[in-house]
């Protein structure tokens, strides 16, 4: 089992889920997240070119069996991109996950994902 | 309508039935300073509407729309507050020309003629103008809701600034204006059930259906990003809405505290009636059903505040949450997409408050309207009132819905008014203005 991270541009939100959804991974978590990679944007507040300290950013969680990682990571590509790729496009992170356990029935393994 | 009220509020004094309209100005009345105080009021309590529907639109849309949605509002304030004092006001209430289709005169360019004038209800016509003035802002602004979270910034201004000259200015000047052939007729719209809610509710639908749904309606679920900032908003418009309705009278006598008390009777019985029906349909009572119920009253209330005793008052707001309701459920059976309900809501109570009134007159009104139908030579009955009404009514429908998509067809065309699938899954903050709502959520 793995746990994808993703980290992306929050206005690219819709996109990822799209490509997701058509690729049928549906069980996901969303948070809102700050932070910063290469990136310098910019912000506009009264007139005045404002570049954050920290941007903020949509962070996905997506726990999988070993072979959806390559379809979860294609989805995110294709959906997070802006114009076939740009600096502050995000992350994707995945990590090993040692164990599952799905509450309602105490299932542990790669069946609770 | 104006003269309508005032005959009204003489005849209740004891006075003879005038045929003078108020708007016959002289720079010999005098100022009253207690009319002209509560008509200050009223002004300032209709602007602070225009912030109430900022918050109640920007709650009810999506995070990555509040800023642009609240925009619309404001945009309105910035545009149609030119607009009216350049040109507006002389369109609305400027004397009839084009056969009557809408008033003009050139001194009334910038307000210049009535610097020093004094209408015959005492007060400064400045006064008067600005009161007018915010209604003219407030039309654009709620009409706004149909076509949120999937309209470009600058073809919306571009919209309403053309849709304010064409659509409201016109209509303003046949309900309102002493000249205007629905006035005449003896239509009742008190205080801007056809002029504000009809026509806005209407053109809102109309664009609606031009611009098609946003991308994911109706499969995505689109939740409403803040709701208590909603329920600020919709407070903000009850405290407003008194001024809208107990202002309208141009006075502050026995009309106003009628006016006055129908408003509030009208809102809460709305609200009351919408949650129970929200307990026996849903089991569940909502913030949300609350503010549709109060706003659903009041706007039932609205052509009808200065005519319509407390029970007729309460009847009305009533009726209007059980057809306000029927309505949302009827989108969502036909699907089109009226984001915020800016027809479901003020389309829909406003047509039903503008008929209903017809058969909760209160016994003075319908002295008034039999002898000013006498004076005229013609007999007057509660079925021909209703006749009067529904056409009135049935014109405002028709002209808003021909000319608003009129323009929404030249705007797309000349200037470009849909938002592409991108920019609207992107939000219109971030792909619109660059800003983003809600920063504080983020540690910045």
């Amino acid at each position: 089992m793995k746990l994808v991270i993703a980290v992306i541009r929050p206005e690219k939100l819709d996109d990822v889920r799209e490509a997701l959804v058509a690729a049928e991974i549906t069980r996901i978590t969303v948070t809102r997240a700050t932070g910063h990679g290469q990136y310098l944007g910019e912000d506009l507040y009264r007139g005045q070119i404002h570049v954050p300290d920290l941007y903020p950013k949509v962070r996905l969680e997506i726990a999988c069996n070993d072979e959806f990682v390559e379809i979860i990571i294609d989805a995110i590509l294709r959906g997070a991109r802006q114009n076939g790729g740009k600096v502050g496009d995000g992350k994707i992170l995945v990590v090993p996950l040692e164990q599952c356990i799905r509450i309602r029935t105490g299932e542990r393994g790669g069946s609770a994902i | 309508m104006i003269r309508i009220r005032k005959d009204w509020s003489l005849l209740l004094a004891g006075g003879t039935l005038s045929l003078l309209a108020p708007l016959t100005a002289s720079a010999s009345t005098s100022v009253d300073s207690g009319v002209t105080a509560w008509m200050l009021t009223s002004t300032v309590l209709v602007l602070l509407m225009i912030p109430g529907l900022a918050m109640f639109y920007g709650g009810l849309s999506r995070t990555k729309n509040v800023i642009g949605t609240m925009l619309h509002s404001f945009a309105a304030l910035a545009i149609v507050g030119v607009l009216w004092v350049a040109v507006g006001y002389a369109l609305a209430f400027g004397k009839g020309v084009l056969g009557g289709f809408i008033g003009w005169d050139s001194g009334l360019l910038f307000l210049q003629s009535i610097d020093e004038k004094v209408l015959e209800s005492s007060v400064p016509e400045y006064v008067f103008a600005m009161f007018q003035g915010k209604f003219a802002i407030i039309a654009p602004a709620l009409m706004a809701g149909a076509v949120a979270e999937r309209i470009r910034f600058r073809g919306y201004c571009v919209l309403i600034a053309l849709w304010s000259l064409l659509v409201y200015s016109p209509i303003c000047h046949w309900v309102w204006a002493t000249d205007g052939f629905l006035f005449k007729m003896g239509a009742i719209d008190f205080a801007g059930g056809t002029v504000v809610h009809i026509s806005s509710g209407i053109s809102g639908l109309v664009a609606a259906l031009f611009l098609g749904p946003r991308v994911g309606y109706p499969k995505t679920a689109m939740h409403p990003s803040h709701l208590v900032m909603t329920l600020i908003g919709v407070g903000l418009l009850w405290v407003g809405w008194f001024g809208f309705n107990a202002g309208s009278g141009i006075s502050s006598n026995l009309l106003t505290a009628q006016a006055f008390t129908a408003t509030q009777a009208a809102a809460a019985t709305g609200a009351l009636t919408w949650i129970c029906i929200e307990h026996f349909h849903l089991k569940k009572i909502t913030s949300l059903g609350l503010a549709s119920g109060i706003l659903s009253g009041l706007v039932a209330i609205t052509p009808a505040a200065g005519v319509v005793p407390p029970f007729g008052s309460m009847v009305l707001g009533a009726a209007a949450s059980c057809v306000c309701y029927l309505a949302l459920i009827m989108k969502s059976k036909l699907g089109y997409d009226d984001s915020l309900d800016a027809f479901g809501i003020h389309g829909v109570a406003g047509i039903l408050g503008a008929l209903g009134l017809t058969f909760f007159l209160r016994p003075s009104a319908v002295t008034a309207l039999s002898s000013a139908a006498a004076a005229k030579g013609e007999p007057w009955s509660m079925l021909q009132q209703f006749g009067i009404q529904s056409a009135g009514v049935g014109i405002t429908i028709a002209y808003s819905a021909i000319v608003t998509l009129i323009l929404v067809v030249l705007v797309e065309k000349f200037v470009g008014l849909k938002l592409s699938d991108a920019e609207q899954k992107a939000g219109m903050d971030h792909s619109l203005h660059g800003e983003h709502g809600y920063g504080f959520l983020n540690l910045n």
